[in-house]
C-alpha cells in the first residue's frame, strides 16, 4: 500500500522519462536552430572563397580603420560611463536625498529607447537642421556625420551599464565600511581607492566588460549619426553593412566573424565572472 | 598634548556623513543631463513644434503600416520567447544532461553578438537560397523579405530576456510544494498548472515586456532580413532612418515620439499587470 502512493506521488513530481528527454531534445533542438546556426553560417559564408580571400578581407585598409574607429569609441565610451558609474553609485548607495527612484528611472532611460532614436536625438540636436547646428556651423565644429557625434550616441546607449551593475551591489554592501575608514580620519579619495574599490572591482569588471560589447557592436545609433564616410566614420557594424549592400558578402562576413569573436570573449568572460566571482557581483544583478 | 592635535582627535571623533555626495551627485546630475536629458528634450521639442504637422503625420499610411509591423511583429516575437524561453528555462534548471553548461552560455549570445551581424547571418540562413530558406522554398514558404523574417528576427535578440527572467524564478522554487501538492493527491499536470505557474508567472510577464520593447525599437538585426518594402515590411525605426535622409526632421521626431509614447504606454499596462499577478498570489 505505501509501496503504490511513493510510486503515485514519484509520478506526480517528475515527468515521465520519455517527456523530460523529448523536453531535453527540444531545448537543445531550439538553441541549436536559433543560437549555433547564426554563428556556423557567419563562419561558412566568411570562408566560402577560401583563406587569402578571408585574409585579404580583413586586411583591407577600411577594415583597418574600422577597427581603429570602433576601438577608440569603445574605450572613450568605457572610460565615461565608468566614471560616471561610480559617481553615481557613489551618491545613490552612500547618502540619503530626495528623488532617488526618479533618478534611477533616468538613468536607465537609454535601455527603454531604440537605437535609432538615440542617434536621432544627436542629429535633432547637432545636425544641420538641429537646434545648434547655426552655431556649430558658424563655428566650423563637426559632431554630427564626424567621430564626436559617434562617440556621443555609443555613450548615449552604454550610458547604464556600469552604474546598474554598481548600484544593486552597492547596496547590499551600505555604506558601514566607508563610514568607519572615514571615521577612523581616512580622507575620502584614500576611502574609496582602498575600502569601496576593492569591494566593487569584480562587479566594475562585469560591468565594464558588457559596456565595452556594446560600445563596440552598436548598429542602429551609430549608423544614423555616422554619415558613413568610408575610412573615416566608419565602425566595424557599419562596415559590415556597407560590404553587404555592395553584394560583396564574403567580405561582409569576414570582417563579421571579427564581431562574432569579440561576442564569443565577452560571453566567456563574462562566465568566468559569474562562475569564479558570483558573491563579489550583485545578486539583483539586472539583464541587458 | 598640543592645541592642534587636540583639535584634530576632536575631528575625528565627530567625523560624520561620508564626504563626496556634492561631486559624486553633481556629476551624476551634470552627465545625466547632457548625454541623456537634453538630447530625449530636443527630440521632444522638435515633435511639440511640429503643430498642425502632425495632422499629416498621422494620416500617412506609411507611417502607420510601419508602427502597425513593429508592434506587431515585436509582439509576436516576444509571445514565441516567452514560450519557447519558458521551454530552455525549465530544462535547464531541472534536468541533467551532457553538455548542459554549455547551453545554458549559449542562451546570452544574442545580448553579445553585435545585432548587425545578426541581421546578415540570419538573412543568409532564411533567404530563398540559404541553409534553411531553401528548404523552405519549394514548399511555398517565404520568410526573408515578409514579416515573418523580422518576427525571426526580433525573436532572435529577445529570447535571452525571457530565459533570464524566469531562470533564476524557477531555481528558487523549492520542492516542498511540488511534494505537498503531490502527497495531496495532484497530478503532475495541476502541480504544474495550480502550483509552479502561479510564482512563474510575473516573470514570465517582465520577461515578455522586455523582449518586446526591445524588438519594438531594434534596428540592425531586422533591416537585413527585412528588405525594406515600403508598407509591406518597413518597421518603424527604418522609416525614421528614411525621413531623417529626406531631411524631414520633424517627421523622424514624429514617428519616433509615437514610437516611444506607444512602448510607454503598453510597458505601463505590462507593469500594472504584472503587478496585479504577483500580488494576486498572496490573495
Amino acid at each position: 500500500m505505501a509501496g503504490t502512493t511513493d510510486v503515485a506521488i514519484n509520478q506526480a513530481l517528475r515527468e515521465p522519462a520519455w517527456l523530460r528527454w523529448l523536453l531535453t531534445a527540444a531545448c537543445i533542438v531550439l538553441l541549436v536552430g536559433i543560437v549555433v546556426l547564426p554563428l556556423a553560417v557567419v563562419a561558412v559564408e566568411a570562408l566560402r572563397q577560401g583563406w587569402s580571400a578571408y585574409l585579404t578581407a580583413i586586411a583591407d585598409p577600411d577594415t583597418r580603420s574600422a577597427i581603429r574607429m570602433t576601438l577608440f569609441v569603445a574605450v572613450i565610451s568605457v572610460v565615461v560611463n565608468a566614471t560616471f558609474g561610480i559617481a553615481a553609485a557613489w551618491a545613490i548607495t552612500k547618502f540619503r536625498f530626495p528623488g532617488k527612484r526618479l533618478l534611477l528611472t533616468l538613468i536607465d532611460l537609454p535601455f527603454s529607447v531604440s537605437p535609432v532614436v538615440a542617434g536621432l536625438v544627436f542629429v535633432l540636436l547637432f545636425g544641420a537642421q538641429g537646434w545648434l547646428g547655426p552655431w556649430l556651423k558658424a563655428h566650423d565644429i563637426h559632431i554630427v556625420f564626424a567621430t564626436p557625434g559617434i562617440v556621443l550616441a555609443t555613450i548615449f546607449v552604454t550610458f547604464p551599464f556600469v552604474a546598474r551593475e554598481l548600484i544593486p551591489l552597492m547596496q547590499q554592501q551600505g555604506p558601514d565600511q566607508e563610514e568607519a575608514a572615514s571615521s577612523l580620519g581616512a580622507s575620502g579619495w584614500t576611502v574609496f581607492r582602498r575600502v569601496t574599490l576593492p569591494n566593487i572591482r569584480w562587479a566594475l569588471l562585469y560591468g565594464l566588460l558588457l559596456c565595452s560589447a556594446r560600445a563596440m557592436g552598436e548598429f542602429g545609433a551609430v549608423s544614423v549619426v555616422s554619415g558613413n564616410i568610408r575610412g573615416l566614420t566608419n565602425t566595424l557594424p557599419l562596415q559590415v553593412e556597407i560590404l553587404y549592400n555592395e553584394y560583396n558578402y564574403t567580405a561582409a562576413f569576414a570582417v563579421a566573424t571579427l564581431l562574432v569573436l569579440l561576442a564569443l570573449i565577452t560571453l566567456a568572460f563574462k562566465l568566468w565572472l559569474e562562475r569564479r566571482h558570483a558573491d563579489a557581483l550583485s545578486r539583483r544583478r539586472g539583464r541587458h | 598634548m598640543s592645541i592642534a592635535s587636540s583639535l584634530r582627535i576632536a575631528s575625528v571623533r565627530q567625523a560624520g556623513p561620508l564626504p563626496g555626495l556634492p561631486l559624486a551627485l553633481g556629476m551624476t546630475l551634470v552627465w545625466l543631463g547632457l548625454i541623456v536629458l537634453l538630447p530625449l528634450s530636443a527630440l521632444l521639442l522638435k515633435s511639440a513644434t511640429l503643430g498642425s504637422g502632425w495632422i499629416k503625420v498621422l494620416h500617412d499610411p506609411r507611417v502607420f503600416a510601419a508602427l502597425k509591423l513593429s508592434f506587431g511583429t515585436a509582439f509576436a516575437a516576444a509571445l514565441f520567447d516567452t514560450i519557447v524561453g519558458a521551454l530552455i528555462a525549465w530544462v535547464l534548471v531541472r534536468y541533467r544532461f551532457a553538455g548542459r553548461a554549455f547551453f545554458d552560455a549559449l542562451v546570452d549570445l544574442p545580448f553579445a553578438l553585435p545585432t548587425a551581424v545578426a541581421g546578415i547571418a540570419l538573412t543568409a540562413l532564411y533567404a530563398g537560397n540559404g541553409w534553411i530558406g531553401s528548404w523552405l522554398a519549394p514548399r511555398g514558404i517565404k520568410i526573408a523579405y515578409t514579416p515573418t523574417g523580422i518576427a525571426i528576427a526580433l525573436a532572435f535578440v529577445g529570447l535571452p530576456f525571457c530565459v533570464r527572467t524566469m531562470q533564476p524564478v524557477l531555481q528558487s522554487l523549492g520542492a516542498e510544494f511540488e511534494e505537498a501538492a503531490a502527497s495531496l493527491g495532484a497530478t503532475r499536470m495541476t502541480t504544474l498548472r495550480r502550483v509552479l505557474l502561479p510564482p512563474l508567472l510575473p516573470s514570465m510577464i517582465t520577461g515578455f515586456a522586455l523582449a518586446f520593447a526591445r524588438g519594438v525599437g531594434e534596428y540592425g538585426s531586422v533591416i537585413f532580413i527585412a528588405g525594406n518594402i515600403p508598407r509591406v515590411s518597413q518597421i518603424a525605426p527604418l522609416l525614421i532612418v528614411i525621413k531623417l535622409d529626406e531631411y524631414d526632421y520633424a517627421g523622424a521626431a514624429a514617428v519616433a515620439t509615437l514610437m516611444l509614447a506607444l512602448s510607454f504606454v503598453i510597458l505601463l499596462l505590462l507593469n500594472v499587470l504584472q503587478k496585479k499577478v504577483a500580488l494576486g498570489r498572496h490573495d
